[in-house]
């Protein structure tokens, strides 16, 4: 059976040559939850974007191939390769404020999808929606559906935005920093909704976060990223019981640990991150789209 | 600041061609007695409606043809375009420095003396401003400074809006304060403070009022409310154009394009001089 | 607490329902302070005119006596804020007085000719949005291409051309060159006319004679796209900029994961909320586009109410030229009130708080 998601040496760089990918190589299993880790900058958000063909029109992928469920994107015309990002894939973005359009309706904007693009009846996508909202413990489904996004609160939003997700039953979610944006109570209730709405429905998710405290409680798998390269790939536990690369070790010992809050307070390493650039620039320079 | 920047580097040869096609039409209009191929004023029946150079039948020395009264349309066109400048700079000018007061007096103090100047320009703008400028020349008596005076009268809030919004925003800055704190006077601060500052909006604003002035005094001669309707300018020969359109096309085509390069070009410069001053895009 | 949520929701309404009422009163007297203002220009504009309305009504010859009494029957003998206010009075009775070249009621003669540019102004209205939205849209679609670049360029000199320009351009191309539509007349001479109102286009609709509804729109098509193209450039550029600032918001990437076309996504999620901002310049530049018939229609002989203020002008007839300019305005100050009201109604945060 072949992966729900298999990225193949992707590569991108800006209009003036920067590199912002590098030969980037990852897969998602059916069912799994992948973690992609990194500083902001590192490239993980736009790893996401490139999976749904979403990249600003600034950034080129000059190299590598993205397959969902054994279909190559780069082979898909345009149209093609939208209906079929729309169909097998959805996203939780990550400021639930800005990813609702304030002048239409939340019923709307969460059923639009299964009726103009999958093709439902309007009743099924409404009894479908509504499923999915009790399912995020949404108790008001009536007054939700009729409100515009301003008059409910950024929690709220959230969980209409995930509902909105999994209404489609997409094989792979694409999860952008989904809980940043919110306090620090909601984050858990909203983490631990994605955790249980992924187990019942079976969905594979690319998690991407800069937090390893979420990495440890969410997924399966992780790929640490920096300056646009996966240093480091691993089954969750592992990574932080025997984490191999230097630079994952200092994310580790950089990231708060509950137990011990104040041990916590400093930055990467620097000596580690000066080792690493130098490599990755060593490596720019012989580097030429296609022979990477 | 990217798209400023692209902006501004395709502006530069539109500057230089608005630049070049309006010192051009200023040389030829100082120097008409000099250029003009004809007197234009003269009428000769024998030559009614020739047409222009490359045709048949056309008469070497009438290079853009001649109208209905035997009239040279070139040296037309040149001895018009003295009117036409003349008009462009004393009225825009006009309009420029009261609206740039008045503007500036509202923007800076606010308070009552805001409020009506405000009203007076919410008043202006419920002109329609061919018909109040028709109705002004009608008013004051056709003549070229009654032009100059209705186009001045009417356009004055073009130059007052965006000088007050200005002149508002940069009161409120902490410079100005400062300026105060240093002992200038409130007159001194505006000219020396806020003045500088609003000066590439103003100067981009003044060269497309020019373009406006132009085509104010043509429509104004158009319907034969301009100057006295000896004197060519070029609403006069459009108005003649418009009428023998079927027999002499060329008495329109002519100062119809003459008019769209000069109105194209007072509009191009200022936008070009905008982006060359302005600090912000700079 | 969903019920206590919902009555807060209904306070807040109500609240704010006032608070359009507020706005609309605010403006509703904005609106007549600055038609009282006109009416005070209008009526100085035409008592400083040099030349004396009586000797013109009355034949060469007419004594002074004949003079001083027709000054007192129009009231001249009286000072000037007297005569203002007997004049103002008379206005809001609806009584404009007599057009001194056509000898008929000002009002009747100014709604005979109204309806004539109000129709040309709205067909000129819809133009100018059809052809500035569609090139808003294209250009955002093709963002950062040659199409987008073309369509700056196209918009930024046909914003530079003034209406009477376009119309000279119109007239030589398809009155002259390839003389496919009437450069002159409002409607075919020939033709004989059922209408008993002066909304011909309308009328013309809504009889279901669309033999005429197509003479009429020949007539109008040409001085409406003088009229459209500017400010059809204006809707073009502003329009494609707010497309393109909202094309990056995260709504419409959701919209594009969801699998929506670049096309759908920007009719179904951006257009709305990017329309906003050019709706109040629309509204301004409505009334610079109503202004603009006044030399349009002279360009076209359009039998509008344009047209008939420079006859008046020329005959220097000013009861008529002061109905027109009031008609004008008070046209313009309701555009603005409209936009105004329009603006608060489709915005859904300041509908519902």
């Amino acid at each position: 059976m072949s992966a729900c998601l298999d990225i193949r040496g992707l590569s991108a760089v800006l209009p003036n040559g920067q590199r912002v990918l590098r030969s980037v190589s990852l897969s998602v299993q059916p069912g799994e939850v992948r973690a992609l880790v990194g500083e902001s900058g590192a490239g993980k958000t736009m790893i996401g974007k490139a999976v749904l063909g979403v990249l600003p029109k600034s950034v080129r992928i000059v190299e590598g191939e993205m397959l969902i469920e054994g279909e190559d994107l780069g082979r898909l015309d345009a149209k093609a390769r939208r209906t079929l990002i729309g169909a097998r894939t959805a996203l939780i973005p990550q400021d639930p404020l800005t990813a609702l359009n304030p002048s239409r309706r939340i019923g709307p904007q969460m059923t639009d999808r299964l009726v103009r693009i999958l093709g439902w009846s309007g009743e099924r996508a409404d009894k479908r929606i509504r499923q999915l909202l009790n399912e995020v413990q949404i108790r008001d489904p009536e007054r939700v559906l009729k409100s515009y996004p301003h008059e409910l609160s950024g929690g709220m939003r959230q969980r209409v935005l995930i509902a909105a997700a999994f209404a489609a039953e997409p094989r792979l979610i694409v999860a952008d920093e989904p809980t940043t944006a919110l306090d620090v109570t909601v984050q858990k209730q909203i983490l631990r909704l994605i955790a249980q709405l992924q187990r019942d429905h079976g969905t594979a998710i690319l998690f991407v976060t800069h937090d390893l405290g979420v990495v440890a409680k969410i997924s399966q798998k992780v790929s640490v990223l920096y300056a646009g390269k996966v240093v480091e790939e691993a089954e969750t536990a592992q990574l932080f019981a025997a984490p191999q690369h230097a630079y994952t070790r200092a994310l580790i010992a950089a990231t708060p640990r509950y137990t011990d809050p104040y041990a916590s307070l400093k930055p990467v390493d620097e000596s580690v991150l000066a080792g690493l650039t130098a490599e990755i620039a060593a490596a720019d320079k012989d580097w030429r789209p296609g022979h990477g | 600041m990217d798209e400023a920047r692209i902006a501004r580097r395709g502006l530069s040869p539109r500057l230089w061609l608005a630049g070049g096609w309006l010192l051009l039409a200023m040389l030829a209009a100082v120097f008409a007695p000099l250029i003009a191929p004809q007197d234009p004023l003269a009428q000769d029946l024998m030559l009614e409606r020739l047409p222009p150079f490359w045709l048949d039948g056309a008469e070497p020395g009438y290079w853009l043809g001649t109208d209905s009264l035997g009239r040279d349309l070139l040296s037309r066109l040149i001895f018009g375009g003295r009117i036409a400048f003349i008009v462009a700079f004393a009225a825009a000018t006009s309009a420029c420095l009261l609206g740039s007061a008045l503007g500036l007096i509202a923007g800076y103090f606010g308070g009552w003396a805001d409020r009506i100047i405000s009203r007076v320009v919410d008043v202006w703008m419920a002109f329609p401003p061919v018909l109040f400028a028709i109705l002004l020349v009608a008013v004051l008596g056709t003549g070229l400074s009654s032009v100059i005076l209705a186009i001045a009268i009417i356009d004055w809030t073009r130059f007052c809006r965006v000088i007050r919004a200005e002149a508002m925003s940069q009161a409120r800055m902490d410079y100005i304060e400062s300026a105060r704190i240093a002992g200038y006077g409130r007159i001194g601060i505006m000219l020396r403070e806020v003045l500088p500052n609003v000066l590439p909006s103003v100067v981009a604003l003044l060269s497309l009022e020019m373009g406006i002035a132009v085509i104010v005094e043509a429509i104004l001669s158009f319907v034969s409310l301009s100057i006295s309707t000896d004197d060519p300018t070029w609403g006069s020969i459009i108005a003649e154009g418009r009428l023998s359109i079927h027999q002499a096309w060329w008495v329109l085509v002519f100062p119809l394009i003459t008019l769209i390069l000069t109105v194209l070009s007072f509009s191009q410069f200022g936008e070009a001089l905008k982006a060359r001053f302005d600090p912000v895009l700079r | 607490m969903p019920r206590a949520v919902r009555k807060m929701a209904r306070i807040f309404i109500q609240a704010y329902g006032h608070m359009l009422l507020q706005r609309f009163l605010v403006r509703l007297l904005t609106m007549l302070v600055t038609l009282f203002g006109v009416a005070i220009v209008v009526f100085v504009v035409i008592r400083v005119a040099p030349g004396d309305p009586i000797a013109m009504m009355l034949p060469p010859g007419a004594s002074d006596d004949d003079i001083a009494r027709l000054r007192a029957l129009y009231g001249l003998d009286k000072s000037i804020v007297q005569q203002f206010f007997i004049w103002l009075g008379g206005v809001l009775h609806g009584d404009f007085g007599t057009s001194i070249s056509l000898r008929q009621d000002v009002l009747g003669l100014v709604f005979d000719r109204l309806p004539a540019t109000l129709e040309l102004a709205t067909v000129a209205l819809l133009m100018a949005i059809a052809i500035g939205a569609t090139a808003a849209i294209l250009g955002a679609r093709s963002r950062g291409t040659a199409v987008e670049a073309g369509i700056d360029i196209a918009s930024g000199a046909t914003l530079s051309i003034p209406d009477f320009l376009w119309g000279l351009m119109l007239i030589l191309l398809f009155g002259v060159l390839v003389p496919v539509f009437d450069i002159s007349g409002r409607v075919s001479p020939q033709l004989d006319l059922p209408f008993v109102t002066q909304f011909y286009l309308v009328e013309s609709i809504l009889r279901l004679r669309l033999d005429l509804t197509w003479d009429l729109l020949k007539h109008m098509l040409m001085p409406a796209v003088a009229l459209a193209l500017p400010l059809a450039a204006i809707i073009a550029q502003l329009l494609k900029q707010s497309l393109k600032e909202v094309l990056d918001l995260d709504y419409v990437v959701l919209a594009r994961v969801k699998g929506f076309s670049e096309t759908q996504v920007i009719l179904r999620e951006a257009l709305k909320n990017a329309a906003l901002p050019t709706l109040t310049l629309v509204g301004v530049q409505f009334t610079f586009l109503i202004g603009g018939t006044v030399i349009v229609e002279r360009l076209f002989s359009y039998e509008g109410l344009g047209n008939m203020a420079i006859d008046a002008v020329i005959n220097r007839d000013l009861p008529l030229i002061q109905g027109i300019v009031l008609v004008f305005a008070l046209l313009f100050v309701l555009i603005n009130l409209a936009v105004d009201m329009m603006y608060a109604l489709l915005n859904p945060r300041l509908r519902h708080g």
